[in-house]
């Protein structure tokens, strides 16, 4: 998928203006954040099992060229198939041969980041195969020909009217109006595709090296009907998703669902270990993992290294500010909020995706929520601080900085301009708000700015001491 | 296939430059095999088949509990003239010795599209979360637990364990190794992508309730 980061700014306006995405996102805001904090209080272990998970998942790092070897030789004694793929074309046609091999006309698919990564739906359509993502989210935004806007609840921006049109145009009508309705006609429509499917692909949210096996997690079932009914399974997932046992997917499976959308567990975890066996009456007769780097390995390298524990809950978004007023579209790419702001220009480009390290408040909740305790902030202001160095900053911002650093290296110039701007900022203010100020329309165009009391801090600090 | 393998190669030399070091020796290697996780479990107080049931049933699954597995044809029965389902199902063979009534009508291979009703064996409970745990086989096709609206599951109580390290366990011990699918269901299927408003049945089965046994 075209990368469109560098319009972040008109699409955070765009979005903000949509009254349709405002709605869309008031519902969501309230319910993941509150059911996560009831299940994080209902776990009295939920704050060590962070903890735990930050530092398994360190280990595991240090030793990821190890657990991905043993995970290999597993997944080959279960009958199936290792596909390494340094980057997304090397992804892409991996998946493509396999597809073009057995034949495929119809793929279904689970929900899977990866293959949004690598853009994998374009181009198998492009080579005449019929691609279905079963995922009710998935399927939506399918439909409507974009992008998801949240790693787990792809559809989040759309309003039930919008889904209603949707499944009007595509399925014929009658127009049906009720959730249940619309879950329905999905139902109905995706059940004859999984059946006809002769690929199914899915992620993975671990690869396990002790059993050779991919474990996804879903509500619906769909990556099951995608996996158990086509001929051929494909797992598409990062390099990084690897866990030594069984055990420890337990431990991040505990943090996944109650980070995530808030529940104990989802309704199916599913270990899938290899091909149908000799006796079994279903099942797909290929298994075949595709191991994606695509910048991994180099991140592991340097200050980033705390990214690749992402397990992909989203609870960052849920809990972003900038996030809930511009929704994911704004971001430009396939990961959106806190974890898309450092993941895209780490894959794609420090000057791809400028804005995004800079959407930032700093305001710390994505870190504080973060079930393996990624630094989500420190990971934005090290991007800023390349940008800096790399000199992708704009000419106008880097002189502005300049100018500042100038004044605050002279405490006795600073405090002089301080005085000066307080006393500005309060003169020209009505009823202690400012509505428009020159220089800044970004901001008070929007909302009133705040006015300053007419003396600076330091000028009432020492009024007081002067009082006793 | 040449790109293939230089894929692999130079994916695995990138994370071992990126940790600053070659391939671990045999050793290092050992010692990483030989680790044994201790991962804190979530402390529980409660009877094993109460919080089994408590859990199930808080995420719209059904419970009924009999005396025996010669209570479980009539159990069915009951359920499917509750649904107003027709005498038809699709039953794992594992459970096909069980007195079944003589106009039932079983189909004991994969689920196809018509197939409403099913009834499977799970090979353990699991009490943390209140979840079921199925093991692909000959005995329990995958197609059961996913295609039929209706999924009937039998689970004796003393297969019901703590946590799931104790289910991975008993998936160890087998014989027959590693099931091709290990499908642990916590309730019916479900999804909240419409407006995030939960509504059941989304792919999966409807309902799923389960016989337990004993």
């Amino acid at each position: 998928m075209e990368i469109r980061s560098k319009e972040f700014k008109e699409r955070s306006v765009f979005a903000i203006h949509d009254a349709s995405l405002q709605q869309a996102l008031g519902k969501a805001r309230g319910g993941f954040v509150g059911k996560r904090a009831q299940q994080a209080a209902e776990l009295p272990e939920f704050e060590q099992l962070r903890e735990e998970a930050k530092n398994t998942k360190n280990e595991i790092l240090a030793n990821l060229d190890h657990y991905l070897e043993r995970y290999e030789q597993a997944v080959v004694a279960a009958g199936g198939h290792v596909h390494w793929a340094r980057d997304a074309e090397e992804a892409r046609n991996i998946i493509l041969d396999i597809c073009k091999r057995v034949d495929a006309k119809t793929i279904t698919k689970g929900k899977s980041m990866v293959s949004e990564e690598i853009g994998l739906n374009e181009a198998l359509i492009e080579h005449g195969m019929e691609v279905v993502e079963t995922d009710l989210g998935e399927y939506i935004i399918q439909l409507a020909h974009e992008p998801p806007s949240h790693i787990i609840a792809p559809a989040v921006h759309k309003t039930k009217d919008q889904v209603s049109d949707l499944f009007e145009a595509a399925h014929g009508g009658p127009r049906k109006t009720e959730v249940a309705d619309l879950v329905n006609e999905a139902r109905q429509v995706l059940r004859d595709k999984y059946f006809r499917a002769d690929v199914g692909i899915t992620g993975g949210n671990f690869l396990v090296a002790e059993t050779g096996s991919s474990i996804i997690v879903t509500n619906e079932g769909n990556g099951d009907l995608t996996q158990t009914l086509a001929k051929v399974h494909i797992v598409t997932s990062g390099i990084e998703r690897v866990v030594p046992t069984l055990d420890d997917a337990t431990l991040f499976l505990r943090l996944l669902a109650r980070s995530a959308t808030g529940q104990e567990t989802e309704t199916y975890t599913t270990i899938s270990t290899g091909p149908r066996h000799a006796d079994d009456l279903d099942g797909p007769q290929e298994y075949h993992v595709v191991l994606v780097d695509n910048g991994r390995s180099k991140m592991l390298g340097g200050r980033f290294r705390d990214m690749l524990r992402c397990i992909r809950c989203g609870a960052c978004m849920n809990h972003c500010p900038v996030y809930g007023a511009v929704g994911g579209h704004a971001y430009g790419w396939v990961y959106p909020g806190p974890m898309g702001s450092v993941l895209t220009p780490l894959i794609k480009g420090l000057d791809a995706a400028y804005d995004l390290p800079n959407a930032c408040t700093l305001n710390g909740r994505c870190a504080s929520v973060c079930p393996v305790k990624i630094p989500l902030p420190d990971l934005l202001r090290e991007l800023r601080h390349m940008q800096h160095q790399q000199d992708i900053t704009p000419v106008m911002q880097k002189r502005a900085l300049n100018l500042w650093r100038f004044a605050a290296t002279r405490p006795k110039l600073y405090h002089a301009l301080e005085q000066v701007a307080a006393r500005v900022l309060s003169g020209i203010s009505r009823k202690g708000r400012i509505r428009r100020l020159p220089l800044a329309s970004a901001w008070t165009d929007s909302r009133d700015l705040p006015a300053p009391a007419g003396r600076t801090f330091l000028e009432l600090w020492q009024g007081k001491r002067g009082q006793k | 296939m040449n790109a293939r393998v230089n894929a692999r190669e130079a994916i695995l030399n990138s994370v071992r430059s990126a940790l600053k070091r070659g391939p671990l020796d045999d050793t290092q290697r050992a010692a990483l095999d030989a680790r044994i996780p201790q991962h804190t479990r979530p402390a529980q107080d409660e009877d094993l088949v109460a919080r089994f049931m408590r859990k199930f049933e808080s995420r719209a699954g059904t419970v009924e509990r009999v005396t025996g597995f010669d209570a479980v044809p009539a159990a069915v029965e009951a359920y499917r003239l509750g649904k107003g389902l027709p005498a038809r199902a699709a039953v794992g063979a594992a459970l096909k010795d069980l007195p079944w009534p003589a106009d039932f009508e079983m189909n004991h291979g994969a689920a196809g599209i018509a197939e409403i009703l099913s009834v499977s064996p799970a090979i353990a409970g699991i009490a943390e979360t209140g979840s079921l745990m199925l093991a692909a086989g000959p005995g329990s096709p995958t197609t059961h637990n996913f295609v039929p609206d209706d999924h009937v599951v039998v689970l004796e109580a003393s297969r019901i364990v703590g946590h799931f390290e104790e289910a991975w366990t008993i998936l160890r011990a087998r014989a027959e190794g590693m099931p091709r699918a290990t499908n642990i269901i916590s309730g019916p299927s479900r999804t909240a992508d419409v407006e995030q408003t939960i509504q059941l049945g989304a792919h999966g089965p409807r309902r799923v309730h389960v016989i337990l046994v004993g």
